[in-house]
């Protein structure tokens, strides 16, 4: 092994032509998501009625938020909706502190941002999702934490601003 | 169980941050014809070809379309294979059902990706759901630190800890010549680089590469005639979890318990820290070092910090852990998994040059991608 060339550090060509890359020049492409039944009616409660409506499995029990048709354990379809949150508990978080491209809009990601995983009284699963403190210090796995809702809600998951804790 | 399979030949790039020097064709080309070279065959030796990588990277699709002149598939079949980050083993998990069901002797397996030519995370970002989760998830990173906090929380584990796997895979890259970040590295130099995602810090995670892996595997009755030492596969398992990411148990990771203990039992393997050799695992992050090992039933929940601290993974350790330097050197995305099939292969065929390890009998490769899911190969220098 190692008996060949590394050509690693070349920045031309044996000939001395520079090795080029060309830029793309920028790219916008746009989507149209359809969310379906489940996720229309999970967003239109959050926008309307300020609910967490999770699904429940008729068959295993558990209970899922993000709400869904089937239960991935059982391969069953959903149709008991239930009310879960809007406190619960902080099951893991990261503050991210690096910056990087954004793919739903372009733009770069406003850091720090904190990116948690909590699980809403009486689910089963946790929704991923804000939280509005930015120093390790502060938080801590197990914490108590409750949403707080927009001033205006349009039917998205950012209905909810972040969860804050409940000091 | 299918036909037994041997590996037969590996080769890879040279790996780096940019390949300027070769465009993606000319990497596939470049890894293609160094497996060749290690199994001493020629192209049309290959009777299949399975590629794969993360097409959204580049914004190139039909690699099976663009490559076949490089790749050497010209008036061959091929499929194309894309699962995340697992697809380096899955294209070799795939190159191996190839073989084991009969139907072709000799096939060509390869992974490749040119990270440079794109945001990594932008592109890693668009595997969670756009509207209810892409936000705040952040690429790979996010997750894993998450875990990891997890992690720290239920068992006391430290960021000292992770900081041990990360200078113990980075000083293991000094050794092996196609790694792309080959830096000597103190445990304290982790804990005091640049803090990326808390827990997570600069060197405790991947950087992302520019690079290519073939692995060639044969029907036991050509490897036996082709290569003096092949590498046979004992087992090939894949394990795939839910669709969100709050959905998983992350204290643990299920699907990396379910793939190995699965494994294990078709490979009649009851004591795997002792029964292994050496192993390549796709740790993306040193916090997985940690974590993970627990999910490789080396030892109970909890327990992967004491063994870590003990150096049981070290080059002189009693199971080696990524002699190559691992993810966290060398991170050409859908050749990453792949790699650590070619690695294990050439420990068991005694071909691992300066990263050899003495005596390898068996080898315990996997493969880490998307919503947390597993792919999961076993090698051995006997017969399975």
């Amino acid at each position: 092994m190692g008996l060949y060339e590394d050509k690693r550090k070349r920045t031309h060509t044996p000939e001395g032509y520079e090795l080029l890359a060309h830029e793309s020049g920028h790219l916008e492409y746009d989507f149209n998501w359809h969310l379906g039944y489940y996720w229309s009616r999970f967003l239109a409660e959050l926008r309307d009625n300020k609910r967490f409506m999770a699904t429940k499995c008729p068959q295993c029990g558990t209970v899922y938020m993000l709400p869904r048709q089937v239960c991935g354990k059982c391969y069953v379809e959903m149709n008991d909706w239930v009310e879960v949150g809007p406190e619960g508990e902080l099951e893991g978080f990261t503050i991210v502190r690096f910056p990087y491209v954004d793919p739903n809009n372009g733009g770069m990601k406003e850091v720090p941002f904190t990116s948690i995983w909590i699980a809403l009284d009486g689910a089963d699963t946790r929704l991923m999702h804000y939280c509005n403190e930015h120093d390790e210090k502060d938080l801590d796995v197990g914490m108590r934490m409750r949403a707080v809702w927009s001033e205006e809600r349009t039917g998205s998951i950012h209905d909810v601003q972040y969860f804050e804790v409940i000091k | 169980m299918g036909n037994r399979v041997g590996i037969i030949g590996v080769g890879q790039t040279h790996h780096a941050a940019k390949r300027l020097d070769a465009s993606g064709v000319e990497l596939i080309s470049e890894a293609v014809t160094r497996a060749l070279d290690d199994a001493q065959l020629t192209i049309s030796d290959i009777d299949a070809i399975v590629i794969g990588n993360m097409d959204h990277f580049e914004n190139i699709n039909y690699v099976d379309m663009w490559a076949i002149d490089g790749l050497g598939a010209c008036m061959k079949p091929v499929f194309k294979v894309t699962t995340g980050g697992t697809t380096g083993s899955t294209v070799g998990a795939c190159g191996y059902y190839h073989a084991a069901s009969g139907l072709f002797d000799v096939v060509l397996a390869v992974g490749w990706e040119k990270n440079s030519e794109s945001d990594t995370q932008a592109a890693i970002a668009t595997c969670a759901n756009p509207t209810l989760e892409r936000d705040p998830f952040a690429g790979a990173i996010g997750p894993l630190a998450t875990e990891y906090s997890m992690y720290m929380k239920a068992f006391g584990a430290t960021e000292e800890d992770s900081a041990i796997v990360a200078a113990r895979d980075r000083n293991n890259a000094l050794n092996n010549p196609y790694a792309h970040s080959r830096q000597a590295v103190t445990v304290e130099d982790v804990l005091n680089s640049p803090m990326l995602s808390y827990p997570i810090k600069f060197l405790d995670m991947c950087p992302r590469s520019d690079g290519s892996c073939a692995v060639i595997f044969a029907s036991e009755e050509k490897a036996k005639k082709l290569c003096p030492k092949p590498a046979w596969v004992h087992t090939s398992v894949v394990r795939h979890d839910y669709t969100h990411f709050g959905d998983l148990e992350w204290k643990f990771m299920p699907t990396l318990e379910r793939a190995s203990a699965a494994a294990y039992k078709l490979a009649g393997i009851s004591d795997p820290l002792n029964e292994f050799d050496v192993a390549e695992l796709y740790l993306p992050c040193s916090t997985c070092g940690v974590k993970w090992m627990d999910s490789l039933w080396f030892c109970e929940h909890g327990g992967a910090p004491g063994l870590i601290r003990k150096g049981t993974f070290n080059m002189d350790g009693q199971l080696p852990i990524n002699p190559s330097g691992g993810v966290i050197s060398t991170n050409p995305i859908g050749a990453t998994a792949l790699i650590r099939i070619g690695e294990a292969a050439w420990q068991i065929m005694g071909k691992a040059g300066g990263r050899q390890i003495e005596g390898v009998k068996k080898a315990l490769c996997t493969g880490f991608g998307g919503c947390s899911w597993t792919d999961l190969m076993i090698l051995g220098a006997d017969l399975p």
